[in-house]
């Protein structure tokens, strides 16, 4: 397989310091043999955050990632194609009537997670949908309310001091946002045009990416190169926020660290990892396993843990580990404006709407959707004609108006469904492990939130005066695998990311959403591991653990 | 109409190379681009032949002397086995699929035409390669690969992802091209910065 020229840098003590160009900062490190409190796979939005947390309360924490450790003012140059190791490229098999597309659409590889790439939306849940069974009628209730959360996103927007407007016009009365507002790109006002004439709430995205200094980060210099990372530290990605004070705090961090297992002792808890490092597999002893790899690695290091004791795999005695694997829709809908829109400046997506998640009206569907503008770069762009069956001349004449094109796509919710999951396949990896395979089919309420939606994004981009109107499908983020509840025989872990079953096994990531919402998930994965880290420690005082 | 004219004519996304947006990681991966086009290693001839006549269809660029290369750059990411990360359930790995597709696609060519695909006018190739974009193939010769999605998702996605990461395509287009450290400051309809592409007035 493709080798990646990758060196491990988080070792002897130091780590790479994010902020300063070959420099280091100290690390605190573990042998195997020392138990450590907490051993964390995954450092993304779950792990990397909740690995501060816990250093931050005292405990001892490992946190491994499959990855590497960037150093973005170094590594990240602003090019498409070269910034493919950012994406977990790992072979998958994906089936069902709606194959995912993988990698660079959902799934990220290198200490920080998805976080790294991802497009820094950070929309709080309308607070309904945590308990959209009993006030909406359609779904599953969280086994925690929006109220219990609300802290918890207080906490991690200021923790990445999201920019976001003065007034956010949904959901519930809230603080101010931490930073500012950006300024609006001309792709954000033909949403906002739009939206305008049809007498609709549209507003500023808000986002975790920098509109004023902060510490040795300066603000977003609206480059347009976000989802291939941030080279200028703007992007408040887990890389450089909560890592950072997760080392500060005592966590040690292994990056190109692959856990291949979790090895559980006699009396039915876990005793630690089994993990892949610099050539040869290791054990790391731990008191806690935190599993936080995302909707897909999540249910599979489960899975392939299985043993005599738990012959169907970890914490999954009433099979639903990987089951109810859902994803956002993602269709969209193009149009040529007379005015240049030159959408390649600034972050992808700067304004929406969520009136149709909030909108409550009768409708032939359950659920949600936001839309947003869009700021695909050349090979995003080339990908999306092709998608028209274009290609020879007529591509390439197409692609001439590219700086005239403006768009828009949804997050749109899917149905929590058990057959759409993950399971194991007969092949294995590199590493000897068996690879994951996932299934995916829309529902019909699926199709007719899809069919809806773009409805709603041809009029909102007809009214802004683009023409000759297409769409297209695509879908984006992976939730679900490992769900959340209270009642032990429908969900995977508790309320805390507990374990039913292994009571010192843990999970955080957007695998515990019971629903998937109609907004982008990662603030709600870093509010739940910021709640999660204050539950384990509360717990501890209390002897619960 | 055959031709192709940029609306960008004066506008050369390198000469930013030296300038504030481009920093000197992009410089070395662009010029690895520029400098560094790897020679046949994965492909046998006859299919790297094939191929190069498929990519002459699926990006002509006869208004190029020197054409951006295409199939080396998939030549080389198949000798490393660079996948994308998921494998269609009823699609064979990303090595075979590419060798058994080309294969595939020179013997039908053969049958249907008498001649190899490199040989046939630009119009039969573009008929025979909107076949393939549509499914219209023959059986015994694709056995059980899904062709459609050859052609839409390995193929011309792959294809267009080389081409576009061309500095060239880059100026044709009239995008700005790399931008850090210097970003961008004029956001709004119809508002460019001076470092940005300027469309012909015509």
């Amino acid at each position: 397989m493709y080798e990646r020229a990758e060196q491990i840098r988080a070792a002897d003590g130091r780590a790479p310091d994010v902020f300063r160009k070959g420099k280091w900062v100290p690390m605190r490190c573990f042998a195997d043999d020392d138990e450590v409190d907490f051993a964390i796979v995954g450092t993304g939005a779950g792990g990397g955050t909740l690995a501060c947390k816990l250093a931050e309360a005292g405990f001892s924490v490992v946190a491994f990632d499959a990855g590497p450790f960037w150093r973005p003012l170094e590594d990240f140059a602003s090019d498409e194609s070269s910034q493919g190791d950012l994406y977990w490229t790992d072979e998958r098999i994906t089936g069902g009537a709606d194959p995912i597309q993988l990698g660079s659409n959902n799934s990220g590889r290198g200490v920080g997670g998805s976080t790294v790439h991802y497009a820094m939306v950070a929309l709080r849940f309308r607070p309904e949908w945590l308990s959209c069974r009993s006030r909406l009628g359609y779904g599953r209730d969280w086994p925690i309310s929006y109220d219990e959360l609300e802290p918890y996103y207080e906490e991690a927007e200021d923790a990445l001091k999201i920019s976001g407007p003065v007034r956010y016009p949904w959901g519930k009365r809230r603080k101010r946002y931490p930073y500012r507002s950006h300024p609006m790109n001309a792709s954000a006002l033909v949403l906002a045009k739009g939206a305008e004439k049809l007498g609709i709430k549209w507003s500023p995205v808000p986002l975790a990416t920098l509109s004023a200094p902060r510490g040795m980060a300066h603000p977003c210099v609206y480059r347009g190169f976000c989802v291939y990372g941030c080279s200028t530290n703007a992007k408040q990605s887990v890389l450089v926020t909560f890592i950072p004070r997760a080392l500060k705090a005592g966590a040690e961090i292994r990056d190109l660290a692959m856990v291949g297992r979790i090895e559980m002792g006699k009396n039915g808890k876990a005793t630690g990892l089994t993990y892949h490092r610099g050539g040869r597999w290791r054990h790391q002893k731990a008191k806690h396993v935190v599993v936080a790899g995302y909707s897909i690695e999540t249910p599979r290091l489960l899975l392939n843990s299985a043993c005599p004791q738990f012959p169907d795999g970890l914490a999954n005695e009433n099979g639903i580990v990987g089951k109810h694997l859902m994803i956002h829709s993602g269709p969209g809908v193009w149009g040529r404006m007379d005015s240049e829109i030159r959408s390649y400046k600034a972050p992808p997506s700067l304004a929406l709407t969520e009136h149709w998640n909030y909108d409550d009206s009768p409708k032939d569907f359950h659920g949600g959707y936001a839309f947003m503008s869009q700021g695909p770069l050349p090979n995003a762009w080339g990908e999306t004609l092709a998608g028209r069956g274009l290609w020879g001349m007529a591509l390439r004449r197409e692609m001439t108006a590219f700086n005239f094109m403006a768009g828009l796509r949804i997050v749109g919710e899917t149905e929590p469904r058990p057959v759409n999951r993950v399971e194991l396949a007969d092949e294995t990896d590199d590493y000897g492990l068996p690879i994951p395979r996932v299934t995916f089919s829309f529902s019909e309420n699926d199709e007719k939130l899809i069919r809806h939606s773009i409805g709603s994004m041809r009029d909102v981009l007809g009214a802004a005066g683009a023409k000759d109107l297409w769409d297209d499908r695509d879908s984006s983020h992976l939730l679900g695998t490992c769900r959340m509840g209270d009642d032990p025989q429908d969900s995977v872990v508790n309320r805390d990311g507990r374990s039913w079953s292994i009571p010192n096994l843990w999970v955080c990531d957007g695998s515990l959403f019971p629903t998937s919402g109609g907004v982008n998930p990662s603030l709600t994965i870093q509010a739940l591991a910021c709640r999660i880290g204050d539950r384990i420690p509360a717990m501890a005082r209390r002897g619960e653990l | 109409m055959s031709g192709f004219e940029t609306p960008y004519p004066t506008y050369d996304v390198l000469d930013k190379w030296d300038s504030p947006s481009w920093n000197e990681q992009t410089r070395e991966a662009v010029r690895q681009r520029l400098d560094e086009v790897p020679s046949r290693q994965f492909l046998n001839e006859r299919q790297w032949a094939l191929l190069e006549a498929i990519t002459a269809r699926l990006i002509p660029q006869p208004d190029r002397e020197r054409p951006v290369p295409i199939v080396p750059w998939i030549d080389r990411r198949l000798q490393e086995d660079r996948r994308p990360g998921y494998r269609y359930a009823d699609m064979p790995p990303m090595r075979q699929a590419w060798t058994q597709a080309l294969d595939a696609v020179a013997a039908e060519c053969m049958d249907r035409f008498g001649t190899p695909f490199e040989q046939l006018s630009s119009g039969d190739q573009d008929s025979y390669l909107s076949d393939l974009q549509h499914g219209n193939v023959e059986a015994r010769f694709w056995g059980d690969m899904p062709v459609q999605c050859f052609f839409s998702e390995l193929l011309l996605k792959d294809v267009i992802e080389v081409y576009y990461s061309h500095p060239a395509a880059w100026s044709e287009i009239g995008f700005g091209g790399p931008a850090s450290p210097r970003g961008y400051a004029r956001l709004g309809f119809d508002q460019r910065d001076p470092w940005e592409a300027e469309a012909a007035h015509v």
